[in-house]
């Protein structure tokens, strides 16, 4: 059986007296899309900031393909890449100069032609030559992402990838994240508050509560477990209850 | 070390510069207003002194250029790093394949090429203002600049780590440190005119022996190699510490989650 890209065992940190991710254990498979949901506090950006080595874990385990973060950080880096809403490429650098930098820090092959397909890919080729700072919310976004698979990532995390988009680029964001999965083999971890990207885009999703996995399956197996029609309902009666009892430990891809 | 990597964060200080030419002002008007100020400063001693010290005192302007040096190779480490706090490109930069030695490798480089622009600047325009001509310091100014320009990189990367450290609150410390510094460096008067406990202060700091051998250049020609020996010496010592230092908060930062802090400040 192939080894799962990402394998995450018994991941914990803390913060002072705040424990923000308790043992948490995830695997995603390869051209798998796995969601990490959960509402704000529950540890998503924490535990993908650890998948990045920008926060240390306190305990547990991180591998991906096979080695590990702590020891492997560089050789992993260059494989993969991210994607976050909280952050943004340097504003008064043009669209193109930003993705040269980045393109040279990710060492890809024949960049300038990369850097037009990506461009291309997420429908920004007329901004090739704009300021990054004069972009709007939802083009300095398509720009993160165009960042983002410079690279032709094996590894791909996207923090909220949507948050700022509307509607129509939403759905072609979406798309684009299934392309890539479908025909480059990507490996996908998706975060969203939005449950229809989830739904549409995800193969199966992990359920964060103050820190804990909650619970990992499909979306079918996930509404069965919460006895609830939709995502949102399910989100919803996690973030409002203090009473659900955590099903902690392994999850089972 | 990957020479790619530091070219590709080189670049993107040079696109910041080409794309926004006001960034130059830093660079080129402040440092040529210090000249001005302590270069009419020398003329008016000049004029108005006993004839015994006429051409000594020129030491002033000699003083403004090479502290520039110094300054501008701080600057570079220290705002190298805010650029990206300010930028909110932080997280995207440390979650590249970016080594420890990459980055710092990056600002010396930067540092390197600000210090350059601006002390040729001012070399050039003290020699027709002032008559001054910084290459009178011959061969020696070779180990004066490499001196600085170590010491420079060094208080950037203690100004960075405390920055990591301390959080964007203390972002003024990338302009605050050297001046912490300069009234013990020896910059515009003597060691021997300090208080003999601060004395002991400037000998611990290698610029100060750089300032003492630029006087001594500019009045008699000699420059004291045992001083420069000194200074080389203490100038490794500092960069090694700062260099631990840096690796240390880095991985405090790590711990504590601070880098990600400065991203959503």
């Amino acid at each position: 059986m192939e080894n799962p890209v990402l394998q995450v065992s018994g991941l914990t940190k803390s913060f002072g007296d705040v424990v923000s991710v308790n043992n948490v254990s995830f695997e995603i498979r390869r051209g798998e899309i796995l969601g990490l949901l959960g509402a704000n506090g529950a540890g998503k950006t924490t535990a993908i900031n650890m998948l990045l080595g920008i926060v240390s874990p306190n305990s547990g385990t991180i591998k991906v393909f096979g080695k590990d973060l702590a020891e492997s950080r560089i050789e992993i880096l260059r494989r993969m890449n991210f994607c976050s809403t909280y952050t943004q490429l340097p504003g008064n650098l043009r669209v193109r100069q930003n993705l040269y930098v980045f393109g040279k820090l990710y060492r890809v092959p024949d960049l300038k032609n990369r850097i037009d397909e990506v461009l291309e890919m997420l429908e920004i080729s007329h901004l090739r030559e704009r300021v990054s700072g004069h972009l709007s919310a939802g083009e300095s976004t398509r720009l993160n992402l165009c960042k983002s698979l410079l690279n032709h990532p094996e590894l791909l995390l996207l923090d909220e990838p949507t948050a700022s988009l509307d509607p129509d680029i939403a759905d072609k964001v979406r798309k684009v994240v299934k392309k890539i999965r479908d025909e480059e083999g990507a490996t996908i971890l998706y975060t969203s508050h939005n449950m229809r990207d989830v739904e549409e885009v995800c193969d199966r999703v992990v359920f964060m509560h103050k820190g804990e996995v909650l619970f990992a399956g499909t979306s079918d197996e996930v509404l069965e477990h919460f006895k609830q029609d939709t995502l949102e309902d399910v989100f919803i009666q996690v973030a409002r209850s203090g009473e659900i009892e955590t099903q902690k430990g392994e999850v089972e891809s | 070390m990957s020479l790619t990597t530091v070219g590709a964060l080189v670049l993107r200080y040079l696109y910041l510069y080409t794309r926004t030419p006001i960034r130059m002002v830093e660079l080129l008007f402040w440092p040529l207003v210090n000249l001005l100020v302590w270069g009419y400063l020398t003329v008016f001693l000049q004029k108005h002194t006993d004839d015994s010290f006429p051409f000594e005192i020129t030491f002033l302007i000699g003083a403004v250029v090479l502290w520039e040096i110094l300054f501008r190779a701080q600057q570079g480490v220290a705002i190298f790093f805010l650029e990206d706090v300010w930028s909110r490109n932080l997280l995207n930069i440390f979650a590249a394949p970016v080594t420890n030695a990459d980055y710092l490798c990056s600002t010396y480089t930067v540092g390197l090429m600000r210090a350059g622009v601006t002390s040729v600047m001012l070399s050039i325009f003290a020699l027709p203002l002032y008559s001054f001509n910084i290459f009178s310091l011959s061969w020696s100014l070779i180990p004066f600049v490499f001196n600085l320009l170590v010491f420079g990189w060094a208080l950037g990367m203690i100004s960075t780590s405390l920055i990591v450290r301390w959080g964007p609150a203390a972002e003024s410390l990338a302009w605050a440190v050297p001046f912490l510094i300069q009234p013990f460096a020896a910059v515009f008067y003597p060691v021997s005119a300090l208080p003999v406990a601060l004395q002991w202060v400037a000998k611990a700091l290698p610029c100060s022996y750089i300032f003492e051998g630029m006087r001594d250049g500019l009045t008699n020609g000699e420059v004291d190699m045992n001083g420069l020996l000194i200074a080389t010496g203490l100038n490794f010592v500092y960069l090694a510490l700062a260099g631990v230092l840096f690796v240390r908060v880095m991985n405090t930062a790590r711990e504590k989650g601070l880098l990600t802090k400065f991203s959503s400040q």
